[in-house]
């Protein structure tokens, strides 16, 4: 099992949940962000002062997934993400050593089968 | 306005109906127009009021609904002028951050609370009450004797300096209580995001009570300055420049915002939220259109001129908007919004003064200028150290000193002043700037000695940790936007068992 952390545009994430979806990967959790891994930092002004916004908005998703899933989340995330501009984000990759269910007590593999209906059968 | 045709026979002055829709404007003041409207209005409305109390019935029914009409006329612009304190709170609150939102509403709210009671009880005859050539010495609490409606000659009273305007007492307060109020609440924004909320208080309460209405005294309530021909139609100077440079007293004294300015750098404090300081400037602009034209205090004998006023106050707006537009995308690159805003209002401000007294295109030009020097002032108070987060000192106290000096440059003789521009020589306007220098450094001194007081006595500022963690909660305990947040849930023991 894998624990994937990623970092995209905000704008870009409609694009995302649905390529996740479609993969079969339905449970995700988001966070707002503020990040810099090599963006330029953009000039604003105010009432005649500039200032410099070097941390731009992302969105981290964190995504816990058994092997099979790791190689097919990365690529949905990757194809939807991307603009090619400086900005884009990262994906990070993290062993996950034990995963449960709150409302059951299942444990790995079978805390992470998804209960109900795809999600991509609804896009 | 329909005419009339009145069946009893008029005096000698001639009916009010029959004067041109350009007729001398009512100035807001002691002056040679104010006279001459005297000389008309007077004679007749006292006479038809007389015969009324005689039982004459058709001079009566036109005395009395010119008195309402007048009446009506004064407490609706009145009213307007009031909204205008929904646009300062807007303003203001929009132009602070969020964490001091609470604490400037409070400000907003109690300064025109305060003004309702103390220019009540003691400005107002100050300001109005008869007296000397500085201040008013009659009148506490509205008391005395005052038979308005009757106007000029027929008036015996207490408030003699406004006697040219034929409306109830009350009506004349309350119209003049919105003014009081206007020039208080200027002083807020200002000052927003470090002050003691008491030390307010009682700056809102000498404020209103000595400050405005003595100062005020010395233009419209018969003062030394009024004596002199100083023309200041609805207040670029009595209400403007006086709130404005009371504003630059009370931030010099107070100092700026924590990090405001470090190493020589400007460092940029944002507003939290844009829109209310749009919504704000048009609920002043609104509220403007009673400000200017309402200061005729009456509209049965001066519909034209009111109309007059609706324009140029309006195109100056216009004017000065576009002016500050232009300007600040010259200077910073882009077409910076609340430039644009302050320019506006700058606008509005400048032409205060002079709007009964000039033609549109003169109140173009005026605007233009007025929003102009905006967006160049705000930038050197920055430069003095002075944190405005509003731009209070360059809008109401640069561009009110502009307004009034540009009465004596553009004032048309035809309606009252005369303006060196239309050939009445530099008399006019060398009083004109000794008035607007004399008020704006006397309500500078006083303010700056004021709170300078209250410095050494109670204190002026917060701690600073309670600046930069927002006035809302060190001063009030509340916060303007509590989100909803599972997050800041509370913990209740004994919730999980």
């Amino acid at each position: 099992m894998k624990l994937i952390t990623a970092f995209v545009r905000p704008e870009r994430l409609p694009a995302v949940k649905e390529a996740l979806f479609k993969a079969g990967v339905q449970g995700l959790t988001l966070n707002r962000v503020s990040g810099h891994g090599g963006q330029a930092a953009v000039h604003e002004q105010y009432r005649g002062s500039t200032f410099l916004v070097e941390f731009h908005e992302k969105v981290q998703l964190t995504i816990a997934v058994s092997d099979a899933f790791v190689a097919p989340t990365i690529d949905a995330i990757v194809r939807s993400a991307r603009t090619g501009e400086v900005g884009d984000g990262k994906i990070f990759v993290q062993p996950l050593e034990r995963v449960v269910r709150i409302r059951t007590g299942e444990e790995d593999a079978e805390a992470l089968t998804p209960v109900g209906a795809p999600l991509a059968a609804s896009i | 306005m329909t005419s009339r045709t009145p069946t009893a026979t008029p005096p000698a002055a001639g009916p009010i109906e029959g004067m041109a829709p350009d007729a001398t404007p009512d100035a807001h003041t002691a002056t040679r127009a104010q006279a001459a409207l005297l000389r008309r209005a007077a004679p007749v409305v006292a006479a038809l009021l007389v015969a009324g109390l005689a039982g004459a019935q058709p001079a009566d029914a036109t005395a009395k609904i010119t008195v309402a009409v007048d009446t009506l006329w004064v407490l609706i612009t009145g009213a307007l002028v009031f909204f205008m304190q929904a646009g300062f709170a807007l303003v203001e609150a929009g132009l602070q951050s969020a964490k001091n939102v609470v604490n400037i509403l409070m400000k907003n709210a109690s300064d025109f609370m305060v003004a309702s009671i103390a220019f009540w009880a003691f400005g107002f005859a100050f300001m109005f009450g008869n007296g000397t050539g500085l201040l008013g010495l009659h009148g506490w609490f509205l008391s005395g004797p005052d038979l308005s409606p009757l106007t000029g000659s027929a008036y015996r009273g207490v408030f003699e300096s406004l006697s040219w305007t034929g409306v109830p007492l009350f009506a004349k307060f309350f119209f003049q209580l919105v003014f009081a109020g206007t020039a208080a609440t200027i002083v807020s924004g200002a000052i927003g995001g470090r002050v003691r909320f008491p030390a307010y208080l009682v700056f809102s309460v000498v404020m209103t009570t000595f400050i405005y209405s003595i100062l005020g005294h010395w233009v419209w309530g018969g003062g030394w300055l009024a004596q002199l021909g100083f023309l200041d139609f609805a207040g670029s100077t009595v209400v403007h420049a006086v709130g404005g440079f009371a504003a630059l007293g009370a931030a010099a004294v107070l100092g700026p915002r924590i990090g405001r300015y470090q190493n020589g750098r400007v460092n940029a404090m944002p507003g939290h939220n844009m829109t209310f300081v749009a919504l704000g400037v048009f609920i002043l602009w609104l509220g403007w259109f009673g400000f200017n034209p309402g200061s005729t205090m009456g509209i049965v004998g001066d519909h034209g001129l009111v109309a007059r006023i609706f324009l140029t106050t309006n195109i100056a707006a216009a004017a000065a908007g576009l002016a500050a537009l232009v300007v600040s995308w010259m200077r910073f690159g882009k077409p910076d919004f609340s430039m644009t805003m302050n320019g506006l209002l700058a606008g509005l401000v400048a032409i205060t003064a002079p709007c009964a007294f000039v033609s549109p295109p003169a109140a173009v030009a005026i605007g233009l200028v007025g929003g102009v020097i905006v967006v160049l002032a705000i930038p050197v108070f920055d430069a003095l150290g002075v944190d405005d987060p509003v731009g209070a000192v360059s809008v109401h106290g640069v561009a009110g000193v502009w307004g009034t000096v540009a009465l004596g440059l553009f004032g048309l003789p035809a309606l009252g002043a005369d303006g060196l521009f239309a050939g009445g020589g530099v008399h006019f306007l060398l009083i004109q700037i000794l008035g607007t220098v004399v008020i704006s450094a006397v309500a500078f001194g006083s303010v700056a000695l004021l709170w300078t007081v209250l410095k050494a006595t109670i204190g002026i500022r917060v701690a600073p940790h309670e600046e930069i963690g927002g006035l809302d909660v060190a001063e009030h305990g509340a916060e303007a936007y509590v989100p909803a947040d599972a997050l800041r849930e509370p913990v209740i023991v004994g919730a999980g068992d």
